[in-house]
């Protein structure tokens, strides 16, 4: 065993561990700052029981103290929905055309839309709200069923063209391939592109006005300024749903299109549906 | 037992009772006890007109609504790097002033120092000075002891509580708190708070003391690397007072001090007549070994132990530089006392650099104190130091009383509207950080034509509410095929403008065409 040793220069005891003939000068430490580790380690074990710490086959033991963060999300949740009921209860009761008048209210909802939004929209609007072809974007001033709050909150209620909702939004345009030969189609191409633009051929899109005031004219308008109560587009402006060129037109006229959107009513409560209507009206094409 | 058991590696601490002391370092430190104290217990009560939307307490962390006020300065979240800059000030302040006069921040001004000199005072007051308290401690628990320890811990405890009671005011409004926390209204924060604050300040001035210096501060350990033989600490004059002896006085004959020498030598290093240091023999670190010569004469130290007794850190500064001393100057005033009763100069302890050491043993005079302060090393610092300090001031002048951050929207990066224009979207974050509501007016200047208009606002003006930051979309729009609707990037510059003060800030930003 170790033998009590002082060294020669210091005249300190040493510890009697030797290296290569270097001891190892005894310092003690204080003890308290051994019991301060003992009693950390005692609080390590009392904390591992009281909380959620051991690794199981399936899942950790739970702690006596019931303690999870699942439970604590859950609470925090229900609590701001307490301090929000308030402002929850005025939007589910609010006049949704003059809840912009209300900025207050109104802000409460375009904040709680934004989440809505992103969680439910997103997919086919874009986190944006930009769209893709074929998914409108809801920042521009176009609208092809009303862009004020009520037609945006009747459109998110019950959809367009699907079969979940005997109140969805229905049109649907002809496929003009059964209809019209191709150098009718051609023709009305280049009348629907004279319309938005300066690069036409003039004598084509001439013989196309005809076939657009004899097929067209009904839904889209004389001028093509559309209908907003057949969904029918604005075909006269410089937005374009699945695209402006010759042969993307050319396609939605020989073959039609068919844009769905499912109704969120069965699927959002009526506060999110207010709040996600007033978000996409507030995004800067609002009416 | 003994010689075969293996050396305990703990020990138990080793009580302390620093006498009573009384000399221009002890006055000193009790002019900055007052002060630093003053300051601490004080200030939250301070009060500083701010106008009426605003917290009137001079010096306010405002947790709760993220702001700091100090008298007339308002600093908000993002200006953080105020805070930044003045705690990197106070790190290089301490660079600073540990190299250039060694551990002077702990001696004097550290609030464990000053804490627990408050509780030695009130200990001395209580229980008596070094002799009736080392009488007291090994005494059994008789009453007397019962009530003079009860007495003690109890006024401990109130200057405890007071401590941390004083923490809190300066989170919240003072007079307010004040109220609330004796009824009972308070939020279990500052309770909690207050609670952890007194133990702390309980334990670590009345029990841990010197253990908190030596254990657990990390300073010292970084002190250490910012000092050197230039730097002015506290330091014993071994080539005065060696040898040493209790009859030095009355020894003052040749062959006398050759006895003490030779007495001192064969008493061999580290004798035990020096107790409480873990390093005996670090003894004449400062000087070297006890010249074992005849021309030895008396030294001017008799031994008396004043400058052990009345250290706080119970250790002797006669064994050289040690890492407990925290040059709280005590032993200095001490000895100096001792000397003006044998009639010596003063100053056997004293500040000195260790650089002068041999010029003193060869009796030369050591370097004027202003050539150990200035040299590169502290130069640096105070250099670093001002150029931090000006920058800060300077930052705080030109703070203007409106700020806008613009974060341009690029998801996506324009918009098209029916008619062809182009569109971007900027959200602009205004902040009003006057106390009362203004109007402000937006605008933009470009070469390009560009339109601007607010979201959700008929005007272009907006009212920002006092003391607030507004978030506003903005719309800039260019016509249709115009340059910057086709084009790829245009520059342009958002202002925001007080109306009223004409006081008006700007930050620059892009415009996104449709690049074609
Ligand atoms: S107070 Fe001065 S004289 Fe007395 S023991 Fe200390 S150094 Fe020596
Ligand atoms: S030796 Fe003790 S009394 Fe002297 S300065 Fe250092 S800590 Fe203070």
């Amino acid at each position: 065993m170790t033998e009590r040793k002082k060294d020669d220069v210091t005249g300190i005891e040493t510890t009697g561990h030797s290296w290569d003939g270097i001891e190892e000068l005894n310092t003690p430490l204080p003890r308290w700052w051994l019991w301060t580790l003992y009693l950390t380690i005692v609080w390590a074990i009392g904390y591992t029981i009281a909380y959620p710490a051991w690794p199981m086959i399936s899942g950790a033991t739970t702690g006596l103290m019931g303690w999870s963060t699942r439970a604590n999300i859950a609470a925090d949740i229900k609590a701001h929905e307490g301090r929000n009921a308030d402002l929850v209860a005025s939007l589910v009761s609010a006049d949704m055309q003059t809840l912009p008048a209300n900025a207050d209210l109104n802000r409460y909802a375009i904040a709680r839309g934004g989440a809505v939004f992103r969680a439910n929209c997103s997919q086919c609007h874009g986190s944006g709200a930009a769209g893709a072809k074929g998914y409108p974007n809801l920042l521009d001033d176009d609208w092809l069923w009303g862009g004020d709050m009520a037609a945006i909150d009747y459109t998110v209620r019950h959809g367009i063209r699907n079969d979940l909702d005997d109140d969805a939004r229905y049109s649907q345009m002809p496929a003009f391939g059964d209809i019209l030969d191709r150098p009718q189609i051609d023709a009305v191409v280049e009348y629907v592109v004279s319309l938005s633009s300066d690069e036409f051929d003039a004598g084509v899109a001439d013989t196309g006005a005809e076939v657009y005031a004899d097929n067209c004219s009904v839904c889209h308008g004389d001028a093509g300024l559309g209908d907003r109560e057949l969904g029918a587009p604005n075909i006269a402006d410089a937005i374009w749903l699945y695209g402006g060129d010759r042969a993307t037109l050319y396609t939605t006229v020989e073959k039609s299109r068919f844009g769905v959107m499912p109704p969120w009513g069965p699927r959002l409560s009526e506060a999110d549906i207010r709040a996600v209507s007033a978000y996409v009206h507030s995004l800067g094409g609002g009416e | 037992m003994t010689n075969q058991s293996p050396p305990s590696l703990y020990a138990a601490r080793e009580p302390i009772f620093p006498r009573r002391v009384s000399g221009f370092f002890r006055r000193f430190k009790w002019w900055i006890m007052i002060v630093t104290l003053g300051i601490y217990y004080l200030t939250p009560w301070i009060r500083w007109d701010r106008g009426p939307s605003l917290p009137d307490q001079a010096v306010l962390v405002d947790l709760a609504s993220r702001r700091f006020y100090f008298l007339w300065i308002e600093i908000w979240p993002h200006e953080f790097y105020f805070v930044a800059g003045l705690l990197i000030m106070a790190g290089l302040g301490l660079f600073l002033f540990t190299s250039a006069l060694g551990r002077v921040w702990c001696g004097y001004t550290c609030p464990q120092t000053v804490w627990t000199d408050l509780f030695i005072l009130v200990e001395r007051w209580i229980e008596g000075d070094r002799n009736a308290r080392v009488r007291l401690h090994k005494g059994t628990w008789t009453a007397h002891k019962v009530r003079l320890r009860l007495t003690k811990w109890a006024v401990w405890m109130l200057i405890a509580i007071a401590t941390g009671g004083a923490w809190v005011f300066y989170f919240t409004d003072a007079p307010t708190l004040a109220r609330d926390l004796v009824t009972g209204a308070a939020h279990p924060a500052a309770y909690i708070t207050i609670a952890i604050l007194t133990a702390t300040t309980f334990i670590f001035g009345g029990f841990l003391r010197e253990q908190i210096c030596i254990y657990m501060c990390p300073w010292p350990r970084i002190q250490a690397a910012m000092m050197d033989a230039d730097t002015i600490t506290v330091a014993y004059r071994e080539w005065r007072g060696e040898p040493r002896g209790k009859g030095n006085v009355r020894r003052r004959s040749k062959t006398e001090a050759i006895t003490a020498a030779a007495d001192l030598q064969a008493a061999g290093p580290g004798a035990a007549r020096y107790p409480g240091t873990p390093y005996p023999d670090k003894a004449l670190q400062v000087g070297g070994k006890i010249p074992a010569g005849a021309d030895a004469g008396p030294g001017d130290c008799i031994d008396c132990m004043a400058c052990v007794n009345v250290c706080p850190m119970g250790i002797d500064i006669r064994n050289g530089q040690q890492m407990e001393c925290i040059t709280c100057a005590l032993c200095i005033d001490a000895c100096d006392d001792v000397m003006a009763k044998i009639g010596k100069p003063r100053g056997l302890i004293d500040y000195m650099a260790l650089s002068d050491e041999a010029a003193e043993r060869a009796g030369d005079p050591a370097k004027p104190l202003w050539k150990h302060i200035l040299r590169p090393r502290t130069i640096l610092y105070t250099a670093i130091w001002s150029l931090i300090g000006a920058g800060l001031i300077y930052a705080l002048f030109i703070r203007s009383d409106i700020e806008l951050t613009v974060s341009p929207v690029r998801n996506p990066t324009y918009v098209t509207l029916s008619d062809g224009a182009v569109r971007n979207i900027y959200d602009v974050r205004l902040r009003n950080k006057l106390g009362e509501a203004r109007t402000f007016t937006l605008s933009l200047s470009s070469d390009a034509a560009l339109g601007i208009e607010l979201a959700g606002q008929q005007a272009s003006t907006l009212v920002v509410p006092a003391d607030a930051t507004m978030l506003q979309r903005v719309y800039v729009t260019a016509r249709p095929g115009t340059p910057a609707a086709n084009g790829d990037m245009t520059a342009l510059r958002l202002w925001v403008e007080d109306i009223v003060a004409d006081t008006r800030a700007s930050k620059a930003t892009t415009f996104n065409g449709r690049g074609e």
